[in-house]
């Protein structure tokens, strides 16, 4: 059975529509890429399923986490839910973290809402995450406040509060955006080697191909606020099928060869409230017809466990 | 942090010598107090002998030399009306003020600061803008408008209360409604305003994602951090808690600090008005010397800074 499951999210800020249909599954353990432009809704999907979204937000589908559903759920399901089964961290660590509460004082709170402890075993506790992201010299950085902390060191720490509730699934959205790439890539270590040594899935929403790449069993693809392409991290870069997807691979610089200019995408994405009839990726598709204004095109399977949804994707495309 | 804090005390030193400087030069300038207080058909020889006795006739910078060191040996000089010591009428007069200006502080704080916490967190509702809109006549109208429309409701159509002058507590209702209704206004819309800010801040996201719940993210991550702000401006609230009743104590023939200095700038009594004004920058300077203090307290980042030295 699924970890979580979501069917057909939607959400619409004051009537314009943000995300405009989703569905995922994310099994045990599992790892899964989101990328896509900003805008495109891969964070919107996991702030709508946690409600963490602003009042004015409409969400309407589904989300089951294990079976229950827990859109809409009371406000303390969800309290027990977020942090405790399912945790997330953010793009910009050092305003993620509240500036005036000491960083041991913030994840002593996780622990005790989620697993009760309380005085020195949490604190204890609260050192032991901090040695476990690898934060140097974790006593007394529990003491420290934030703005002490560098950009990296503060994600650590994001981290360690997500861990403290022992969550089923790590939502990390943008988690490295904002760090340098030496950084990044020791947050990206630290999070697949958590993830195997805790058997929690991962959900990690990027705009950048690579870092999916490195980390993810399975990538969804979104563009204007709907997965457009889904697969197998292998199969999903061996055999981009959606012409978005082979144009975000076309974008991105071979390591080797002569230098050429790089490939991007004509055009940008339709505002959200100008959305085209029919495929959305269309007027900037270099395949597009006719027939691609008539409906928005459904998912086909293209191969073992890889699905577009492009009116030119057919079965078979992808040998298994 | 030593060193901070001799900083922030020189500061305060300068400010209020300014201030008194400035007060000194002004009051010189403005009037020739002993036409003012001897009849205007006096002989001149008893203006001249009225100049001769308060130090008038002697240059500007004497007078101001002599002044600045009289201050320095703690005496404020006497009142030219009646002889008496400048500093003694005005202490008899803060009670007074006091009296209507602490219950009005309450009211500022008690109402102000919940209405627009309660505003922010309603953002958009029918009550936000009721309160805001509340807020906005609160501030726009000048207390002396509110004062006489107080006065005409609740003295002259209802007569549950009197209209002016002091000796029961039922004297005080009105003129502490007044001051307090204002400061309320102004207190309710800059909470709400900094309270918006802090709730759309990503660490607010973080601690709802970490399931906190909303009644705890409020209280223990929204207020501490929307306390920063709204601190300034009760720290400006209590500043004026000698001088910032002078309009609504005149309205309401209250015998207060005000009303004292009305009096005593119309008659250019000098030693009363530079005694007030005194008094006046030297609560302001110390409830901003208490407000940084609180800064450093609320605000890890500012303690830090301070810490190393930097003021």
């Amino acid at each position: 059975m699924s970890l979580v499951t979501i069917r057909d999210l939607a959400v619409s800020f004051d009537g314009v529509p943000a995300l405009r249909g989703v569905d995922l599954n994310i099994p045990p353990g599992g790892a899964l890429g989101m990328v896509g432009e900003s805008g495109c809704g891969k964070s919107v999907t996991w702030l709508a399923a946690l409600g963490l979204l602003p009042g004015r937000a409409r969400v309407t589908g589904s989300v089951r986490l294990a079976g229950d559903e827990i859109l809409a759920a009371p406000p303390a399901t969800l309290d027990r839910v977020r942090g405790g089964r399912v945790a997330m961290i953010f793009q910009d660590p050092a305003s993620s973290l509240n500036p005036v509460h000491r960083l041991g004082t913030q994840v002593v709170e996780a622990l005790r809402l989620h697993r009760g402890i309380t005085g020195g075993a949490a604190r204890a506790e609260a050192k032991r995450l901090f040695d476990l992201v690898g934060i140097p010299d974790a006593a007394r950085r529990l003491d420290a406040y934030p703005h002490e902390l560098s950009g990296g060191q503060n994600q650590r720490v994001m981290i360690a509060m997500a861990l403290a509730g022992q969550p089923e699934l790590l939502v990390a959205d943008e988690p490295t955006t904002a760090l340098d790439v030496t950084i990044q890539a020791q947050i990206l270590d630290l999070l697949n080697r958590l993830r195997r040594e805790m058997g929690m899935a991962l959900v990690l929403i990027s705009h950048d191909l690579g870092v999916v790449a490195e980390t993810c069993d399975e990538v969804a693809v979104m563009y204007a606020g709907r997965i457009v392409e889904q697969a197998a991290a292998a199969s999903l870069f061996a055999r981009p099928t959606h012409p978005y997807t082979q144009g975000l691979l076309a974008a991105l610089p071979p390591i080797d060869g002569p230098r050429k200019p790089l490939a991007a995408i004509p055009g940008g994405v339709p505002e959200p409230w100008a959305m085209p009839p029919g495929c959305a990726f269309a007027p900037r598709c270099p395949h597009a017809s006719a027939a691609c204004q008539a409906r928005i095109p459904a998912h086909v399977a293209v191969g073992d466990a890889h699905s577009a949804a492009c009116i030119l994707a057919v079965r078979e495309m992808v040998p298994a | 942090m030593l060193r901070y804090l001799a900083t922030r005390l020189l500061r305060a030193l300068l400010t209020i010598a300014m201030v008194v400087t400035f007060a000194f030069v002004v009051l010189r300038l403005s009037g020739d107090p002993a036409l003012l207080i001897m009849s205007v058909d006096a002989p001149p020889e008893a203006v001249e002998a009225f100049r001769t006795a308060w130090g008038l006739d002697e240059s500007l910078w004497v007078q101001y030399v002599k002044y600045f060191n009289a201050i320095l040996h703690g005496d404020l000089g006497r009142s030219m009306r009646d002889g008496r010591d400048a500093i003694q009428l005005v202490a008899e007069r803060i009670p007074a003020t006091l009296a209507l200006t602490l219950p009005a502080l309450a009211i500022k704080i008690g109402i102000g600061v919940p209405a627009g916490i309660y505003a922010a967190l309603h953002r958009n509702s029918l009550t936000d803008r009721v309160v805001m809109t509340l807020a906005v006549m609160g501030f726009t109208v000048p207390s002396f408008v509110l004062g006489l429309l107080l006065v005409l409701v609740f003295a002259v159509q209802l007569g549950w209360l009197p209209s002016g002058g002091d000796g029961t507590w039922r004297h005080a209702v009105l003129p502490v409604v007044t001051l307090g209704v204002g400061g309320a206004a102004v207190l309710a819309r800059f909470t709400r305003s900094a309270m918006l800010e802090v709730l759309g801040q990503p660490y607010i996201r973080t601690a709802s994602a970490k399931g906190v719940p909303w009644h705890a993210v409020v209280r223990g991550h929204a207020l501490p951090n929307a306390a920063i702000p709204t601190v300034t401006i009760v720290g400006f609230m209590v500043g004026s808690l000698i001088a910032g009743a002078v309009v609504v104590e005149s309205v309401f023939s209250w015998p207060g600090v005000g009303r004292l200095l009305v009096v005593a700038v119309a008659n250019r009594d000098l030693a009363v008005v530079q005694c007030i004004l005194l008094l006046v920058a030297i609560t302001m300077v110390s409830s901003n010397f208490v407000v940084d203090l609180l800064y450093g307290a609320l605000d890890p980042r500012l303690r830090q800074s301070r810490a190393g030295g930097a003021g």
